[in-house]
């Protein structure tokens, strides 16, 4: 249960209502510092993140070692950007993750040409995959209740909201998938998304 | 109405292709209540990754430490005031461009995603409320701006355009209603070209061209050539 260590621990409940996340959190604090150079707050912060980080990026590349890549360059980015981070406008948590998810998403795409390749290559790796998920999978309060927030949206909120930032689908390609009109699928993401955020209490 | 707002959903889980992405960012430039929904989109987004959390090889993490070593922080930017200036509705100083001239080929500046076969400014130029505005250059040819206000884009169609002087482009802009001018591409060398204009066409008030230095400006640096004001469209 040790993976439970990897929650920061000033950070589950700043995370959970960003209007108390702001200049003052140990995140946003670690990133100020990296911006001016320090390797040791950098070092701490990625302790902290990595573990959302890589999932998420595993998540939606689904090849463990293109996430690695991905979450490599994401921190990479991160560190050479820090100056770039105002806590006033958004929860480091927030930035981070936008990164790692840009990222992963425009691997997915680019890697799509080589598409065959890959999927011989994700049938061989799947076994190993799933077992390094299963074993390292966080359970956390904050992770029930964002499955709670998820499970009450409705099935075709949360299906378009998963297909775009689990799958790495646009929305026209969701839409496609879903076989909706582009519009709807543009408006079930959004519509998700803020039934989600009202739901998780992320002020607006 | 026009209805990039509802792209924030989209845009905040990175489920908008290259165009959609440039396009709304350009329109979070502008629209303040678009910018706050956004980031709590984003920040929601984030919240998602909670239930994905994997424990991370430890090598990747000597990989990122070791990395970040070799490179520094970039330095932090400085708010600017950018000087606006708003041009006044007039249309081409003829002389000017007569010393200017102007040319051509044909620019698909990208291809279109999941609209059948249309290009993006095939798609402006037959949309149900295209509206244009033409200026007559005279020798040096002519140009015309058709904007889709539902779809939130502009095209530029030249015709017969007499070449940039050596050295320079003609670079394309669009007037936010603060009578900001906000870069909208530069024109490919050519006397017959489209251009499909970045930015949010729908919110802008007029398109205008100037002279510019290869490579193009932050902002006019010359008064415009020529001046599309949508106000004037048809």
């Amino acid at each position: 249960m040790d993976h439970l260590k990897s929650v920061p621990a000033g950070e589950p409940s700043a995370e959970g209502t960003p209007a108390g996340a702001g200049p003052n959190s140990h995140l946003a604090e670690l990133m100020q510092r990296s911006g001016r150079g320090d390797e040791g707050a950098f070092a701490e912060l990625y302790d902290a993140t990595s573990a959302r980080a890589y999932g998420l990026a595993l998540r939606v590349v689904r090849n463990p070692a293109h996430a690695e890549e991905v979450v490599q360059e994401a921190y990479l980015d991160a560190w050479r950007t820090s100056t770039r981070f105002d806590p006033a406008r958004g929860s480091l948590m927030g930035w981070l993750l936008t990164i790692v998810h840009r990222k992963a998403v425009d691997r997915v795409r680019s890697a799509e040409a080589a598409s065959a390749r890959d999927e011989v290559y994700h049938r061989e790796s799947q076994p190993t995959e799933r077992d390094t998920t299963v074993e390292a999978a966080h359970t956390s309060l904050d992770a029930q209740r964002v499955r709670g927030a998820v499970a009450a949206l409705t099935n075709v909120q949360r299906e378009a909201v998963e297909l775009a930032f689990l799958g790495g689908y646009t929305h026209t390609e969701v839409a496609t998938m879903l076989e909706v009109p582009i519009g709807t699928a543009k408006t079930r993401i959004r519509d998700g998304l803020i039934r989600l955020r009202d739901a998780l209490g992320v002020a607006s | 109405m026009n209805d990039i707002h509802k792209l924030s959903g989209a845009y905040a889980l990175d489920a908008v292709d290259e165009f959609e992405r440039a396009q709304f960012e350009r329109h979070l430039s502008e629209c303040g209540d678009c910018r706050t929904e956004t980031a709590s989109l984003q920040e929601t987004a984030a919240l998602l990754s909670e239930t994905t959390a994997v424990t991370p090889p430890p090598a990747l993490r000597a990989a990122v430490l070791a990395g970040i070593s070799q490179v520094r922080p970039i330095p932090p930017v400085r708010p600017t005031t950018t000087p606006r200036r708003r041009w006044l509705p007039l249309l081409v100083a003829a002389s000017l461009l007569a010393v200017l001239g102007i040319s051509a080929a044909i620019w698909q500046p990208w291809t279109p995603t999941g609209q059948g076969s249309l290009t993006a400014a095939e798609q402006v130029l037959s949309s149900q409320d295209a509206e244009s505005v033409a200026v007559d250059l005279g020798a040096a040819g002519s140009a015309t701006v058709t904007r889709s206000e539902s779809m939130g884009l502009a095209v530029i169609t030249t015709k017969d355009m007499a070449p940039a002087p050596s050295g320079k482009v003609f670079a394309i802009w669009l007037q936010n209603d603060e009578g900001a001018m906000i870069p909208a591409g530069l024109m490919p060398p050519g006397e017959d070209n489209q251009l499909v204009l970045d930015g949010d066409a729908a919110a802008a008030t007029a398109a205008g061209i100037t002279v510019e230095p290869e490579g193009g400006s932050p902002e006019p640096t010359t008064e415009p050539i020529a001046l599309f004001d949508f106000s004037k469209a048809t």
